[in-house]
């Protein structure tokens, strides 16, 4: 049976003055698929990805999530697209002010899908999401008090509180240790079968690539180079695709 | 969009044109994001939990600091008047003046500008080191209104706050002023009060109250506008607090400025 698409980009363009970070790029993602987009920095993957969720208007181009046309939506429908949408950020972008409970309590207690939840419900959907991340020890630390890799596994309880369809991960592994990385991969695998979500992973950390990919596509100078699985791209033509999983 | 930093644009090696220009883009982001502030003031649900932690954060936090400056106001203006006026035979006299000069003028100014420092620089660095870790980001993906939680509060706190601080420092002062002439005469605490409002018109007391409120507002917006739009860094960081207490202090000079010819029109 074929998988649904859930998400379409075609011919997306976008500048910054004169610089064009992004030249006609296209690509779908399918349901329960996790997509990698490697790619060295500066190659625009977190520009395409801020495009998705509309934090940046592209030049030109199109955008299908969930079957809308993002450029065409208005505030409230893009609200609804981003409500199935999770943004895992490469810091976690933790609300410093307030505890691990409460930062996943903030967008649950404003979001309209969970609004027929009581505050106990809420307490333990938070706690559920703690307990699937090995979280629920720092329910009540505050950010400032956890490590990198602690604030990326919050930042994706908070993102799994709203039930997401879909999931971005933004280098989930830069800055973490070998040992914390493979935690991460194994989370970003288990919460593919467990919540049923498919995912953008931008990374340039081969292995987490290898490991939690299961279609890649190589981002050059703001173009898709090559796409595949990864045994594919390491027999590519190309000697510069090659390179790169050397 | 960075916000504006009037030193920093002088300082840059552009033509005053394009400096100029700069600067009216700046005028024309700050419309523009006052005009997001009151559409989202009216619009869904008022976030009053964090209105009144934001309210917590601006008015007791600066307590101390207004109620040191506020008692050392009242009490340098006495000590500085009081040989003058005495050697005019007018002593009597002092505590109206310090009243009336307090109510109208150099509280509300002199606790805006202390505020701005404080509060001002605070809401800038804080919300452009949230910009700056992506945590405003988060809160937009989550569907959640960055503008009502983060802006709205701040500058409804600011507004609300800053006209109830001028009148516990207008107090304040007149108690430092009492101090000041008590090490000089005998005179009651009684009798000081109703020498202070002896001359007391409403007119002198409304106008102030109301331009603290509008000081108080543009506080909060201008400090909310550089930290939102920070788009530098950690160097945007310290540039967006800087800005905020620069820009909002010189605003605080204009309406205030602004004040006293409509007062003068009206009264």
């Amino acid at each position: 049976m074929a998988k649904e698409r859930i998400l379409h980009i075609s011919n997306l363009t976008k500048s910054f003055g004169d610089n064009r970070v992004i030249e006609g790029v296209s690509f779908s993602l399918f349901s329960g698929e996790n997509l990698v987009m490697l790619g060295k920095s500066g190659t625009g993957k977190s520009v395409i990805m801020k495009c998705i969720v509309g934090l940046m208007e592209a030049d030109s181009g199109e955008i299908n999530v969930f079957g809308k046309n993002v450029s065409n939506c208005r505030e409230r429908e893009m609200n609804e697209i981003r409500t199935r949408i999770g943004y895992l950020f490469q810091e976690g972008a933790l609300y410093d002010s307030m505890s691990i409970r409460e930062n996943l309590l903030f967008p649950a207690r404003r979001n309209s899908r969970l609004k027929k939840f009581t505050e106990n419900e809420l307490e333990d959907l938070v706690e559920k999401n703690l307990e699937n991340v090995g979280l629920i020890d720092a329910i009540d630390k505050m950010p400032g008090e956890l490590s990198g890799g602690m604030k990326k596994r919050a930042g994706l309880a908070r993102t799994l509180m709203l039930s997401p369809e879909m999931i971005i991960y933004d280098e989930p592994t830069t800055g973490l240790d070998p040992f914390t990385s493979d935690a991460i991969n194994d989370l970003i695998l288990k919460i593919q079968h467990e919540y049923k979500t498919s995912s953008i992973i931008i990374t340039h950390d081969i292995k987490c690539a290898e490991v939690t990919g299961d279609r890649l596509l190589l981002l050059h100078d703001g173009k898709i180079v090559a796409e595949g699985m990864i045994n594919e791209l390491r027999s590519h033509p190309d000697v510069e695709v090659r390179d790169y999983f050397k | 969009m960075a916000g504006i930093n009037i030193w920093y644009l002088w300082t840059m090696n552009h033509s005053p044109a394009g400096n100029i220009e700069r600067i009216l883009l700046e005028v024309g982001g700050l419309a523009r994001f006052t005009g997001l502030f009151f559409r989202n003031l009216f619009r869904g649900r008022f976030e009053s939990r964090e209105f009144i932690n934001q309210c917590y954060r601006t008015g007791y936090h600066s307590l101390l600091l207004i109620s040191i400056t506020a008692i050392i106001l009242g009490l340098v203006l006495t000590l500085q008047t009081r040989p003058i006026l005495a050697g005019l035979g007018a002593e009597a006299w002092l505590p109206n003046m310090v009243f009336i000069s307090i109510i109208t003028e150099l509280g509300p100014v002199i606790f805006a500008l202390l505020f701005a420092g404080k509060v001002g620089s605070g809401i800038g660095a804080e919300l452009s080191s949230m910009r700056v870790t992506e945590q405003i980001d988060a809160m937009e993906v989550s569907a959640t209104n960055p503008m009502k939680f983060l802006v709205v509060t701040r500058v409804m706190a600011t507004t609300v706050m800053l006209p109830l601080l001028v009148f516990y420092g207008d107090l304040l002062s007149f108690l430092g002023s009492f101090l000041g002439l008590k090490a000089y005469s005998d005179i009651s605490f009684q009798l000081f009060f109703s020498r202070a409002f002896s001359d007391f018109f409403f007119s002198d007391i409304f106008p102030a109250t109301i331009k603290t409120v509008f000081f108080g507002f543009f506080i909060g917006l201008i400090s909310s506008y550089m930290g939102y739009y920070s788009d530098q860094g950690t160097e945007g960081v310290g540039r967006s607090a800087n800005s905020a207490v620069v820009v909002s202090s010189l605003v605080v000079f204009l309406l205030d400025l602004i004040a006293v010819q409509i007062t003068d029109l009206i009264v």
